[in-house]
């Protein structure tokens, strides 16, 4: 065979690979959108039914009907929320971290230990405590949670950005006229555009996807669309459309976020790989 | 006027004393060149004087004003980093019109003053590119630019061309000068370059481990070197310094080097030398200084001295030969025909004027 022979077959079979490895990943995906849009029969008839007869929204209108539609916003309002607050308050620790050597060498490290605690070991003393101050199932308790929560893993990231960032921009920054603050707002933040949009996707995903600490917090004031998914499994049967379309809601920001967000997410991620 | 007065200031890093009791008066609208061996110091001084570090002892005055407690941008200081600080994110005209916004310039003025500063500089044409569109000497270009659109009362540059190639590193060198004859500004220019210092300076400040070791005007650091340090320092090829005996010679003064041979004082020197009779010392001759023995020539103070070159290194115009004294390798800049062959003896001359003795204890010239 010869080599340029060789070089297409290769170049096939990497094609074929990748396409496998795509649709073995989508396949659940697909399948939820289609759930979402059948009608009860089409979801227990056998065969299969791999595309709905039409797409209907009823599974989409009896969530809104019934309110349930309200758990998306809830889960919106304190996981943007969070994120914007982390991402403030967590750079503006990283700059002092890395430009003040605040705390000496170990106080980052210490930061970032935080976050290694699984969640299930301070979700009912933070219950207890919350009952006493009267945040369960308000937006500022799961806020206020997501928040600490996120902090650790914000400074890590953001003090790495910073670190790559040369100091004498900054420091001709200073020279020329501007304060700390407008340094940090008219270089820093420029500087690590990408690592700040990249961190505050995952900050955002993170507080999204939980599941835990919504379960124990809420109730019926802020319940959170990961905690209302779960209240259509009963006991005698599953409620398969409600599951997926309140599913295929949930899904929907993250794939807007991502899409609009995908360059930095790709650079962010890249660039953090090298400073630790 | 001064524009920069430093008094008695010193510089920790923890344990490190980087700046060691420096006193520095810098005349208003002077061209000081800070140079001294990387890791002397110079950084830090120039990067004290900005305020970018602060000060652990001492006292910084700037326009008589002591500016210790001020933050940078309160000491009207403008400044050029060695790595240029070009912000990549903004075009060469926002970056050069960072610092004016800062201080709140109307958007003319701003406009006005860049054309001046890109027209000195010959960036008008790059006003609109990004740093990363450009090459290095553009990029020292559009540094320059910012620091002199500032219309400070100090420029602080911290070796600017070092990051240059040879032949760029020239041609600015002679821009920066002509710049600086333009906008008859003080300006204290840091390099470890000697004859960056050399060719640039109105006033050199040596430096050598925190301290300054001489201050003056190129040419008197050259001549008059106060230390053995100063007289290797500048100049290259650097002085030749060999081992030597202060003896009586001739009624007067001469040195004994190595191999025996002595070399006469001429008189002008043997009141100062004269408590130093029969005691080791440093000699010290520039290159320049030692040249071939021509017949006629009768100027006092040249000692001659007979010698086999070893080694012929021609640079064109000139060529460098190496000889030996005792163990000593020695070094003359020679016309470029006056030797052609090595390991031929020929006949030397030493301008006895212009060398220098040294107290090998002290390493103070004598
Ligand atoms: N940020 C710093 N922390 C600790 N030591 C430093 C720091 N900056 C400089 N030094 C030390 O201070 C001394 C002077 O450094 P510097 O002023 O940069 O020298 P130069 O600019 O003349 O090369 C050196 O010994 C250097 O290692
Ligand atoms: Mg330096």
């Amino acid at each position: 065979m010869s080599l340029r022979r060789r070089r297409a077959v290769k170049l096939a079979l990497r094609y074929v690979a990748a396409v496998a490895l795509t649709v073995f990943f989508l396949f659940p995906i697909y399948w939820l959108f289609m759930i979402s849009f059948k009608t009860a029969d089409e979801i227990y008839a056998y065969p299969p039914v791999w595309w709905p007869s039409s797409l209907q929204l009823d599974n989409y209108l009896v969530l809104f009907r019934d309110g349930d539609a309200k758990t998306v916003w809830n889960s919106l309002v304190v996981a943007g929320t969070s994120t914007v607050i982390a991402m403030f308050i967590g750079t503006i620790c990283a700059y002092s971290l890395a430009r003040f050597r605040t705390g000496g060498e170990h106080l980052a490290n210490w930061i970032i230990s935080q976050r290694m605690i699984p969640p299930i070991a301070v979700v009912f003393p933070i219950f207890l405590l919350y009952v006493w101050f009267g945040l369960v199932d308000t937006y500022i308790g799961l806020i206020l949670l997501y928040t600490a929560f996120n902090l650790p893993y914000v400074i890590w990231m953001m003090r790495g950005y910073i670190l790559d960032i040369p100091q004498a921009l900054e420091e001709a920054a200073l020279v020329d006229g501007y304060t700390r603050w407008q340094v940090l707002w008219k270089v820093v933040f420029p500087m690590c555009r990408a690592g700040l949009f990249a961190t505050a996707i995952f900050t955002f995903v993170f507080a999204w996807n939980d599941f835990i600490f919504a379960l124990v917090l809420t109730r019926t004031e802020v319940t959170t669309y990961t905690v209302q998914v779960t209240h259509y499994f009963g006991g005698q049967s599953n409620f398969w459309a409600k599951i997926a379309a309140m599913s295929v809601l949930g899904t929907l920001p993250i794939f807007i976020v991502v899409g609009f967000m995908q360059r930095y997410l790709v650079r962010g991620i890249s660039l953090g790989a090298v400073k630790g | 006027m001064a524009d920069l007065k430093i008094t008695g200031l010193h510089k920790y890093y923890g344990a490190v004393h980087a700046v060691r009791g420096i006193d520095l008066e810098i005349p208003a609208g002077e061209f000081t060149v800070l140079v001294g061996q990387s890791g002397c110091g110079k950084s830090t001084l120039l990067r004290t004087i900005a305020g970018l570090e602060d000060a652990d002892e001492g006292t910084i005055e700037i326009g008589n004003e002591v500016v210790n407690d001020l933050a940078p941008r309160e000491r009207d200081i403008a400044m050029v980093f060695q790595n240029y600080a070009l912000y990549p994110y903004m075009t060469v005209y926002d970056n050069i019109a960072f610092g004016l916004r800062a201080r709140k310039t109307p958007k003319q003025d701003i406009a006005g003053k860049i054309a001046r500063a890109a027209e000195m500089l010959g960036i008008g044409h790059l006003l609109q590119r990004y740093p990363r569109q450009l090459s290095g000497g553009q990029l020292q270009r559009v540094a320059i630019g910012r620091a002199i659109v500032r219309n400070a009362r100090l420029y602080l540059f911290d070796e600017p061309l070092s990051n240059l190639d040879a032949q760029l590193r020239d041609e600015m060198r002679g821009e920066i000068k002509r710049l600086h004859q333009e906008l008859g500004k003080t300006m204290i220019y840091v390099t470890h370059d000697q004859i960056e210092a050399m060719t640039m300076a109105d006033r050199i400040v040596l430096l050598r481990d925190g301290r300054i070791e001489q201050a003056g005007a190129p040419l008197e650091l050259f001549e008059q070197p106060v230390t053995r340090y100063v007289a290797g320092f500048l100049g290259s090829p650097s002085m030749n310094f060999l081992d030597a005996t202060l003896v009586a010679a001739d009624g007067g003064l001469g040195v004994r080097l190595a191999d025996g041979t002595v070399l006469p004082l001429p008189p002008a020197r043997h009141a100062a030398l004269a408590g130093y009779r029969d005691r080791p010392v440093t000699f010290g001759v520039r290159p320049d200084h030692i040249g071939r023995a021509s017949p006629g020539d009768t100027r006092p103070g040249l000692a001659r001295y007979s010698a086999v070159i070893e080694l012929l290194q021609p640079t064109g115009s000139r060529t460098y030969g190496t000889f030996r004294v005792g163990s000593a390798e020695v070094v003359a800049e020679l016309k470029a025909h006056d030797v052609s062959q090595v390991n031929e003896r020929v006949e030397l001359v030493i301008d006895m004027n212009r060398a220098i003795v040294i107290d090998p204890d002290s390493e103070k010239v004598l």
